[in-house]
């Protein structure tokens, strides 16, 4: 067996295990879901028995839940919930990160360089920096009721470059000979790793503004606000989520600002001109305009909120697609995909 | 967030335009209203608009709308081949497109004007707030406000007067404790006194402020080098077989040659030269992954200045090489075949390596041959010349019997000609490419219906044109001690830009000013100390200005320092350690 042919096996052995992680994150959000219901109710008996208000909670409740989500994201890792199925998700996302650190590596060492100078290698090396960002994280928020979102994406981005994106191994073509291919591809990997939890983030912080929208509305009254996500109950308030979202937008944003920054200086000495609106600079100027359009949302009056975190959806949608079609489908100076 | 200062000499925070999110209620109140009054209020009016958050965001928007464009139709400046093409596949569509500039998107009237209109804004938001960042820079932090307890970031705690002290002499401890304690943690300090009680307010983080300006002044710096530096730029190509050289001049050397608005080119132009020695390149070979993939490309030069000795140097790709401030660039390469061209009377009519361009890895090569001169036809008429040719450098023939070549280098070199007679259309002074034949107005005489075979020639061998014209001789370069047969051609770019230095250097000052603008906090605390019977009141307090997310951290650190410092060992109030989630498994 070749050194490549291990690589190829390892990754799809992270795979399995990230699928594994994924259905115990899922069972996790799932018991929190039965948890908050449960609260819900025995809320709901006690407001019976003292014969106060009926099913609906208060907006102190509401604060009160909030106040509880928030210190709990900002627990020390001993101190967290000992929630078990997303303990097992934890420790299921390691295992697979080392398998895929051992497939990352392995590649490189088959191609003698880099393994991130192909759409497969830079699918490969980029979805593995998401893991790494996400569990650095967990170290300093508790994260893991992302943890099913974020292990499905890479499984489907991972597996799906497997499938649509793999090539063997072939020497580099002289443009990417470079010590540039080093540092640009990698950051702009790494910007793409922050930007894909600002993304997730940003999602979790819509469902949430959504359904403390009808909490908000349902205060009170006798109706118990209905939501299908009843774990959003125990997540941190959108606002709270909005403002980690922005965390990590701007540590992206800077990365992103560098990778433009790097990407010129090697077109001058590739191409001898700095920027030229090829294909692949027009997209990575796009995504730096969304976020900076993003972040000026943020600090403007009626933008803040959910706007703004439509603009942190678009952004990562405008890289994924980058990545994707424009890498493999679009024409410019910049055809590196290895998919011929 | 912001109160109202008495004192001249405070500055409440950065300016901010009047839709951003800390702005107070009165800026916002001066935001649109429909303007009933004069001109100039009018132009004032619109002026706030441009300069206001919403339409910043609002362009920046647009612009990364109108940017996309041109990723998806080819664009003259970058790809003008696929431009052709584009026209060739959609003649119906080309003139709408062609007027809505989508061919020429980053120069088009409607990109222009946003990003102009943004850099006008731009311009309109930095000016103010630096000037207002001035003079922040050199004022006293703001008045303590009255009731620190309303603030979100709050703590206090109450503390006793140590025997044989009175309270107002503790409160006065208390705050000097506490102003060396900020001042050690860089904040710029100020002490008030209101009624008996004393504080120190202090503010640190203007640095955020300055990199938000560096940031935004420096995009403004990238887009003038940009503009401005263009016009000091020159680009030429130039096409350099091996054994010939190139000059660097206007009329001897380019192919083609694009100079800014401000270029001198008879004066700016200094005539070092450049000789092509040799050109190397490596192909990976057949059973190999990746064969016939070409790479390691050196372009082995002799490069001279006007009255200096010739220095040997090497143009490879991504490193370029420098003369006279110019880079450079290897940008293809391909061969140029030496034909030789002889009419029936045996006089050589045309000897030149003829460059053939390249179409993918496997090299197969179109070019073009033009003889004006020198055959005449068997009834003693003159005539013109056209050949049209292949070059196969390892020829292979498909099923259908087409030619092909199967790999890039020259395993099997041959070259094919079309030929054509009449009249080449170049004797009215029309410029036309050396690298295509308008065959309008000419007669094919060899290959395609013509009735007579293409011509084929393998290195050294020679054959008859048709008609008893003349011959034609692909030369064997090895006859003349050269390593291949056939010889070898780079095409070079020769930049000069200076402004590109400039764009550099702004856009780091971009990178450091966004650094700091997003990562240093900026924050005011106060410490105020209320005497009162026998106890002293301490009260902590602290304001984010702006995305602050460690700004409880740093009040709860302060008030615990503080106690520390004064010597009380309980904690203050709001300043317990937060609360352990339950186990709940
Ligand atoms: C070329 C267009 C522009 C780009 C790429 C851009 C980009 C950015 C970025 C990346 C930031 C975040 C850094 C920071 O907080 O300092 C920012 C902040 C800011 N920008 Fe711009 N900007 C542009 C134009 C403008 C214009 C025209 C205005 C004036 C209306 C403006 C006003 C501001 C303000 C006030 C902030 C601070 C936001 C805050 O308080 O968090 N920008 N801009």
């Amino acid at each position: 067996m070749s050194l490549d042919d291990l690589s190829v096996l390892l990754l799809w052995t992270a795979i399995a295990i990230y699928t594994l992680a994924f259905l115990a994150f899922s069972v996790d959000l799932a018991r929190r879901s039965e948890l908050a219901i449960a609260a819900q109710d025995a809320k709901t008996r006690e407001h019976a028995k003292t014969l106060v208000a009926s099913g609906g909670q208060t907006i102190a409740d509401i604060r009160s839940e909030e106040a509880a989500a928030k210190a709990a994201l900002e627990a020390r890792p001993s101190q967290r919930a000992r929630f078990l199925f997303a303990r097992l998700g934890t420790v299921l996302t390691v295992l697979g990160f080392l398998f895929h650190l051992g497939a990352d590596v392995t590649r490189g060492i088959a191609a003698g360089r880099v393994p991130w100078s192909n759409n497969y290698e830079f699918a490969l090396t980029g979805t593995m920096l998401v893991i790494a960002v996400f569990l650095g994280v967990l170290f300093k928020y508790d994260l893991r009721f992302l943890g099913a979102f974020v292990t499905g994406l890479i499984v489907v981005l991972l597996g799906g470059a497997a499938l649509a994106y793999y090539v063997e191994v072939v020497p580099l073509s002289d443009p990417l000979k470079s010590i540039w291919l080093v540092i640009h591809v990698f950051v702009a990997s790494l910007a793409s790793a922050f930007l894909a939890l600002a993304f997730a983030l940003s999602i979790v912080q819509l469902l949430q503004s959504r359904r403390e929208r009808l909490a908000i509305a349902a205060a009170g009254t006798d109706a118990a606000p209905r939501t299908r996500l009843p774990f959003l109950r125990t997540l941190p308030s959108a606002e709270v989520l909005e403002g980690l979202a922005y965390r990590f937008a701007i540590i992206g944003f800077i990365l992103w600002t560098f990778t433009l920054i790097a990407g010129a200086i090697w077109a001058n000495d590739a191409w001898g001109r700095y920027w030229g609106f090829d294909t692949k600079e027009v997209w990575t100027f796009v995504i730096w305009v969304l976020y900076a359009g993003y972040i000026h949302a943020r600090a403007t009056r009626g933008w803040r909120g959910t706007r703004s975190a439509w603009l942190s959806i678009v952004g990562f949608t405008a890289v994924l697609f980058n990545f994707t079609i424009v890498n493999q489908f679009f024409k410019g100076l910049h055809s590196y995909s290895g998919l011929g | 967030m912001s109160r109202p200062s008495s004192d001249n000499d405070t500055v409440d925070g950065p300016l901010r335009p009047s839709d951003h999110l800390e702005t107070t209620a009165d800026g916002a109140a001066s935001a649109p209203v429909a303007p009933k009054l004069g001109f100039v209020e009018w132009l004032r009016w619109g002026w706030r608009q441009l300069t206001s958050m919403r339409t910043a965001l609002v362009l920046l928007l647009l612009l990364a709308i109108a940017a996309i464009p041109g990723s998806l139709v080819p664009q003259r400046s970058a790809d003008p081949n696929g431009v052709s093409q584009w026209r060739a596949t959609n003649p119906d569509l080309y003139p709408v497109f062609d007027a809505l500039q989508l061919f020429d998107v980053y120069t088009s009237v409607w990109f222009s004007s946003i990003y102009i209109l943004l850099f006008i804004s731009l311009i309109g938001c930095v000016l103010p707030r630096t000037k207002h960042h001035w003079k922040a820079l050199r004022a006293r932090p703001p008045r303590t406000p009255a009731r620190l307890s309303r603030l979100d970031d709050h703590a206090e705690r109450t503390v006793a007067v140590p025997d044989g002290e009175d309270a107002a002499g503790h409160a006065a401890h208390a705050i000097d404790l506490a102003e060396a304690q900020l001042k050690s943690l860089r904040y710029r300090v100020e002490r008030y006194e209101v009624g008996g009680a004393v504080s120190v307010s202090a503010e640190r983080g203007y640095v955020r402020e300055t990199g938000n300006l560096v940031f935004h002044g420096a995009l403004i710096g990238v887009l003038l080098s940009v503009g401005i530096g263009g016009g000091f730029t020159y680009t030429g190509q130039t096409v350099i077989t091996e054994g010939d050289g190139f000059v660097n001049s206007l009329g001897l050397g380019y192919t083609s040659f694009n100079p800014g608005r401000f270029v001198d080119t008879e004066n700016d132009l200094v005539p070092y030269s450049i000789t092509l020695d040799e050109f190397d390149v490596t192909y990976l070979e057949p059973g190999t992954q990746g064969a016939g993939q070409s790479g390691d490309f050196a372009a082995h030069v002799s490069t001279r200045f006007p009255g200096e000795d010739a220095q040997s140097d090497v143009i490879r790709v991504n490193h370029p090489i420098t003369m006279a401030g110019d880079r450079i660039y290897l940008m293809g390469n391909g061969y140029a075949p030496t034909i030789t061209i002889r009419n029936a009377d045996g006089d050589v009519v045309f000897n030149e390596s003829v460059p053939f361009l390249p179409d993918g890895a496997t090299m197969t090569s179109q070019g073009v041959v033009k003889v004006p001169d020198g055959i005449t036809t068997t009834d003693g008429e003159s005539e013109q010349l056209g050949l049209a040719g292949f070059f196969y450098p390892t020829a292979a023939t498909l099923e259908s019997g087409a030619l092909t070549s199967a790999y890039g280098d020259l395993a099997n070199p041959l070259l094919t000609f079309w030929v054509y007679a009449g009249d080449l259309g170049i004797d009215d002074g029309t410029p036309r490419s050396v690298y295509a034949l308008d065959p309008t107005g000419m007669e094919q005489i060899a290959g395609n219906d013509s009735g007579v075979d293409s011509l084929e020639l393998a290195p050294g061998e020679t054959v008859d044109l048709p008609d008893g014209l003349g011959t034609i001789t692909f030369e064997d370069e090895t006859a003349n001690g050269a390593a291949e047969s056939v010889k070898r051609y780079v095409s070079l770019s020769i930049h000069n830009d200076s402004g590109a230095t400039w764009v550099l250097v702004f856009a780091i000052l971009a990178l450091l000013g966004l650094f700091a603008a997003l990562f240093v906090p900026r924050r005011r605390m106060w410490v105020k100390a209320t005497p009162g019977d026998g106890t002293v009141l301490i009260e902590y307090a602290g304001l984010a200005r702006g995305e602050d997310p460690a700004i409880a951290i740093a009040v709860d650190a302060l008030a615990r320092d503080h106690g520390a410092a004064l010597g009380e060992l309980e904690p203050a109030s709001d300043a317990a350690p937060r609360q352990a989630t339950p186990n709940v498994d």
